[in-house]
């Protein structure tokens, strides 16, 4: 015991001044991230304003037994299961193509300037892209209604009433804005073939097509698992941001997902005990996917995040 | 994962004509995929800069129609834009120099090897990658804190991002030699004196970098000021966006003019056009310049561990 003092203090008489730089950061993760980690026991409790979040009464796992047995449970879940699914197929899948494609042209010239433009988009912000999605499919003056005016003689439905277009549009709006942004990554990767394999794949008389299925795909399949197993932990966390904006009363009924009813219960009922608890719901599933990811990744390639 | 600019030496090799037939298919979705980004990005230039009634008769298409600048000089006589702007250039500014400050101060402990705490500052950092307290967790936390309703309640939340901390760790580990620091240390140099005389110099670049990540979100915020602001003195550019383009909230009682308020209604879509072309321009004029910036970034973040 003494001795691990005594080792101690030398460490932090030698170490203070690293520990001086800490301070800032130290402070800021206690009180920004671990104190609102504590505030998650509300979910346990009564929370009552007056009482404060340590001297509410506790309520056991009644939150939770009333979230999975309200009415909104199983649409809530299924719709943010769907749509984070739809979203992480399409997202994955639009880039690791774009890149592989992009590897075999040649133009030097060419691909600066198409990976600039493409890669562009990723800066718009949330808000700003639910705006031009919605200019774009105006049904009266967007590209979307005058196009389809010209063809067919008639003005289209408003496709934002039209809760069934909900997902394409969220999932497909968000390919377009992040496809270029996610390839750079498989881009890199992909400079990192050995160009002998190509070679050998050559004389043994592989077309060009063949040598991106046999050699640069298995090249970044690495990656590919890494990031997929990243982006899973992400998956019940689909992004509240846009899908509140994309939300109207009209498409309620698939957009309604567990952060915006978070939200919902949250701040505009004031139920915090309440929409806390299903928040936590969400984490554990979410950490559940996570770690089965990891695991399934693990057993079938010998990549893995842990 | 390195990336390697050494791509393979041209050989001339007869290309068959099958395989040539594929890479024209190539070139081809290129150019579909160049096309699909730039198409609707042409749109909404176009419709801003034309002439608003040929926008609400929905004549525009690729290329302005009537070239004006009336809906510019409309969305200029908004107050809120204005203001928007203001705060907006305010917390990137501001927000940004703290974020930096921050990162750095967590970033270079960690990368020192002989540093005791190392381990337990990392895993410290992890944790908060993994779990989060969540929405109402963190808005009593703010709302306790007293700070509902002022600035710091849009900048102290997300004031460090452990991601972008990591990236700097790995950035200073591999450019900054350990055999540096020991032979500093040697010679009687402090980690203070260290840290500015060599370690700031010499991360110029990643200091560009995690520069630019945090500007880039303090520009496209809105969630922290949606959540925590009530006063729209207070408001980002984001926040007056999400009134003006999507929930059409042209606040008509800015204009004492009711003649003027009735054309401000009827110009309401060209208003939009030129309001999002105003919002993205200077992010979109100055990401060509900073692009390989931005490469380098992602090609950190994807070191792993």
């Amino acid at each position: 015991m003494q001795k691990w003092a005594r080792r101690t203090k030398k460490a932090l008489l030698r170490d203070w001044q690293y520990w001086v730089f800490l301070l800032l950061p130290i402070a800021f993760l206690l009180i920004f991230e671990y104190y609102p980690m504590l505030g998650v026991q509300i979910a346990f409790r009564n929370f009552k304003a007056k009482r404060g979040i340590w001297g509410s009464e506790w309520a056991g796992l009644k939150w939770f037994e009333k979230f999975i047995e309200s009415y909104q449970f199983r649409r809530v879940v299924t719709n943010t299961l769907v749509l984070s699914l739809y979203n992480l197929a399409a997202t994955t899948v639009v880039p690791i193509c774009f890149a592989l494609v992009f590897n075999c042209v040649e133009h030097a010239r060419f691909k600066k300037f198409v990976q600039t433009i493409v890669t562009l988009p990723h800066f718009i912000s949330v808000v700003v892209l639910v705006g031009i999605l919605m200019q774009l499919f105006n049904s009266r003056v967007g590209l979307y209604g005058i196009t389809y005016e010209a063809l067919t003689g008639t003005y289209p439905k408003d496709i934002f009433a039209n809760a069934g277009a909900f997902r394409h549009m969220y999932v497909w709006s968000g390919v377009w804005q992040n496809f270029g942004w996610s390839a750079i990554i498989y881009i890199a990767a992909l400079h990192g073939v050995d160009p002998s394999h190509h070679e050998a794949a050559e004389i043994d008389g592989a077309s060009r097509f063949q040598r991106v299925i046999y050699v640069d795909f298995p090249h970044i399949t690495p990656t590919i698992i890494t990031l997929l197993i990243m982006n899973t932990g992400k998956v019940m966390s689909v992004g509240f941001q846009k899908v509140y904006l994309m939300q109207n009363s009209l498409n309620i009924s698939v957009s309604q997902i567990i952060s915006t009813y978070v939200y919902e219960i949250g701040l505009v009922q004031n139920n915090y005990s309440y929409s806390t608890a299903i928040g936590l719901f969400n984490s554990v599933v979410n950490l559940i996917l996570v770690l089965t990811a990891n695991k399934i990744a693990r057993r079938v390639s010998e990549t893995s995040l842990w | 994962m390195k990336m390697k600019n050494a791509k393979p030496a041209p050989r001339k090799i007869k290309v068959n004509r099958q395989d040539r037939l594929f890479l024209s298919l190539c070139t081809g979705i290129l150019a579909i995929a160049l096309l699909i980004v730039l198409l609707p990005v042409m749109n909404i230039i176009s419709s801003a800069f034309s002439n608003p009634i040929s926008v609400a008769a929905g004549k525009v298409w690729l290329w302005p129609v009537d070239f004006s600048l009336e809906s510019f000089k409309n969305v200029l006589k908004f107050n809120t834009v204005w203001i928007g702007y203001r705060n907006t250039i305010f917390y990137t500014v501001f927000g940004t120099t703290m974020n930096v400050a921050i990162t750095l101060c967590c970033a270079y402990p960690l990368a020192q090897k002989s540093f005791s705490g190392r381990k337990f500052m990392s895993k410290m950092l992890l944790i908060t990658m993994i779990f989060s307290g969540g929405m109402v967790p963190n808005y009593l936390l703010v709302k306790q804190l007293k700070l509902l309703n002022t600035f710091w309640s849009v900048l102290l939340p997300g004031l460090m991002s452990a991601y972008n901390v990591i990236i700097t760790r790995t950035y200073i580990e591999t450019n900054i030699s350990g055999e540096l620091a020991e032979a500093a240390q040697i010679d009687g140099c402090s980690p203070f004196q260290f840290f500015f005389r060599f370690v700031l110099p010499l991360s110029k670049s990643i200091i560009a970098i995690i520069t630019m990540y945090y500007a880039v979100g303090h520009w496209n915020a809105y969630f922290n000021a949606f959540l925590y602001l009530n006063d729209n003195k207070l408001y980002p550019l984001q926040l007056f966006l999400r009134d003006i383009l999507l929930n059409s909230k042209l606040d008509s009682s800015a204009f004492d003019d009711p003649e003027m308020a009735m054309m401000m209604q009827s110009q309401a879509e060209s208003l939009k056009y030129a309001i999002i072309v105003i919002a993205t321009a200077p992010l979109m004029c100055v990401y060509p310049l900073v692009q390989k910036h931005f490469v380098k970034g992602v090609m950190l973040g994807s070191v792993k561990g």
